[in-house]
């Protein structure tokens, strides 16, 4: 599992844009960054470098923002990489909240899973590991 | 009851008879001290001598707050200034200030009316009372003083703040009685709580006499549950002499008005007809008995409705009903009245949200639509786009049976709402500003 920064903005113009300035400001570096919308809010979840750290700042600056547990899989970066792991989760009827994939340079892609249920998501762990995924931990990104 | 247990057991007609002979006193005293009513009474062709049952005074003009900021400093006196020995005055935050002038006599009714909160609470010379009031022009502080004194209670004069050593006084001195407003009281328990004191336990209260705000049910125990006493509700205005024009009784439905000092009327702010018992409306007050400020019909712009009935608690003086807020507050909202305290009572049974919030008022298609902006409480999972959709439907469903009509709820960022000196700005209304 790996910490996601998930911060509720109001859906006008300029807000997204305070927020990075501010996550700027305090010296963290981002590495993906996912919006749920909707016309009146937002939610965005952020991974990034010490989201501890941007939570407590961001609190300080009147955001609300929390620190959520998602779990980070490593798969091939080819047509089916996501359809093969979304397969083992299915087959073990393990519900996704949501989920977005970021791609680094390489033959690689990350996708973040939300996965509601604590005890469900480590029965997923196990089970994506053993199909020969790799689960990352926060010092792997 | 005890000491004036005559009074607030007097027979109905008795009650009417004392309130007849003190409203022809009062309009006649009125009339021919104060030139304001002189006019006025002549302008709406009320003659005060006319006066024959308690109905006519219905006749008589009513007196608004501006009328007695226009008369400011002393043209509302109606006596020698050397027979005034006290002056109060409200705050003015909204413009000029209002004067209440007090005469020996008026003071010690005062007192008496003040005093009545003990009668009801069971309380009295074998009672310690803390007052938190603020001491000086504001009329909280001095009326629960002399109420208090009155009762033979042993008063500790402490006025507001410093709440560390409000509680430790609480403590040591084992304080039965608390005076002050409700949200102070509320300030001294969460206090108390996050000094790691627990007032439930560590205090000696047996009865809390909260006034000079409107407060909630579900913030009265809140209150009760915390502090381990029981909350009466006192209600009064610097415009009619001050806290003491109605007190709750243990039965906590309603607050007796001290009739014989009192008329109360209950009209339709819109129209200014008197509304019969029951019904809600603004209320307006006529003094029986006082002689340095008395008023005749003072609108008071608080909201409230006479209750119809007896009391169990055998006190046979007419009650009010809690105050609902007031008409300047009145939102209508497709025609449905609805009151800011209202919405409070609703945000309060949801824990996800704190207590900021505020109603906006805007026009589409010709109808109104209201929104109200709540802000999550920090440990509220804001991951979940499921979970925010939910907590606004639900709040919304709880609005439509609290209220009568439809208002739309909009989770917004923290600090969002508009505060000045730390009270929220309620109610913004657009309505007016884009109607095209």
């Amino acid at each position: 599992m790996i910490d996601q920064l998930t911060v509720f903005l109001e859906n006008s113009e300029g807000r997204l844009a305070k927020l990075c300035r501010a996550l700027a400001d305090a010296d963290i570096n981002m590495k993906a960054l996912t919006i749920a919308d909707t016309t009146e809010y937002g939610v965005v979840r952020i991974i990034c470098d010490d989201a501890e750290r941007a939570r407590d700042y961001l609190d300080q600056k009147g955001y609300r923002a929390m620190v959520t547990k998602v779990t980070a899989i490593e798969v091939p970066n080819r047509p089916g990489g996501l359809a093969d792991l979304l397969g083992v989760l299915d087959d073990l009827d393990i519900p996704v909240e949501y989920g977005y994939c970021f791609s680094t340079a390489g033959d690689r892609a990350v996708d973040i899973l939300k996965i509601r249920i604590a005890s469900e998501a480590s029965k997923a762990v196990f089970k994506l590991e053993e199909s020969g995924f790799r689960v990352l931990t926060q010092k792997d990104l | 009851m005890s000491r004036q247990a005559d009074v607030l057991t007097m027979p109905r007609e008795k009650i009417e008879q004392v309130q007849l002979e003190g409203l022809r006193k009062t309009a006649v005293h009125c009339y021919e001290d104060i030139p304001f009513y002189h006019k006025s009474f002549d302008e709406a062709g009320f003659d005060p001598y006319s006066i024959k049952s308690l109905d006519d005074v219905r006749r008589a003009p009513f007196v608004t707050k501006q009328d007695l900021r226009d008369n400011y400093p002393y043209g509302l006196v109606g006596v020698d200034r050397k027979d005034v020995r006290e002056v109060h005055m409200s705050s003015g935050t909204t413009g000029v200030a209002t004067v209440a002038a007090y005469t020996e006599h008026d003071l010690k009714a005062w007192s008496e009316c003040f005093e009545r909160a003990f009668e009801f609470a069971g309380a009295g010379p074998e009672d310690v009372c803390q007052i938190c009031y603020g001491y000086g022009l504001f009329t909280g502080g001095l009326g629960a003083h002399y109420g208090s004194l009155q009762s033979g209670a042993t008063v500790i004069p402490i006025s507001a703040g410093n709440t560390e050593r409000q509680i430790r006084v609480l403590r040591e001195m084992g304080s039965t009685v608390l005076e002050c407003t409700p949200s102070y009281a509320m300030h001294i328990a969460d206090t108390a709580l996050a000094m790691g004191v627990d007032p439930a336990k560590e205090f000696h209260l047996k009865v809390g006499i909260h006034g000079a705000e409107a407060f909630s049910d579900n913030f009265r125990r809140e209150l009760e549950r915390k502090l381990n006493y029981k909350v009466l509700d006192i209600y009064g205005l610097t415009q009619t002499g001050g806290p003491g024009l109605a007190v709750e009784c243990l039965e906590q439905n309603g607050l007796h008005i001290a009739e014989d000092h009192f008329l109360c009327e209950v009209i339709d702010p819109a129209t200014g007809e008197v509304l019969p018992d029951g019904e809600w409306g603004e209320l307006v007050v006529t003094t029986l008995d006082r002689q340095a400020s008395p008023v005749v019909r003072y609108r008071t712009r608080d909201i409230t409705r006479i209750l119809p009935g007896e009391c169990a608690c055998g006190c046979t003086h007419r009650r009010i009903d809690r105050l609902q807020g007031r008409t300047d507050d009145m939102l209508i909202i497709r025609g449905v009245n609805v009151f800011p305290s209202q919405i409070e009572n609703v945000m309060k049974t949801f824990d996800e949200v704190s207590s900021w919030y505020q109603i906006e008022l805007t026009t589409k298609n010709y109808l109104d639509v209201a929104t109200l902006k709540v802000e999550a409480n920090p440990d509220f999972d804001i991951d979940s786009t499921g979970a925010i959709e939910e907590l606004q439907r639900r709040i919304q469903a709880a609005l439509k049976t609290a209220l009568s009509v439809g208002i739309r709820v909009r989770l917004v960022e923290p600090m969002s709402i508009q505060r000045s000196e730390g009270k929220a700005k309620r109610i913004v209304d657009l309505r007016g500003e884009n109607l095209k």
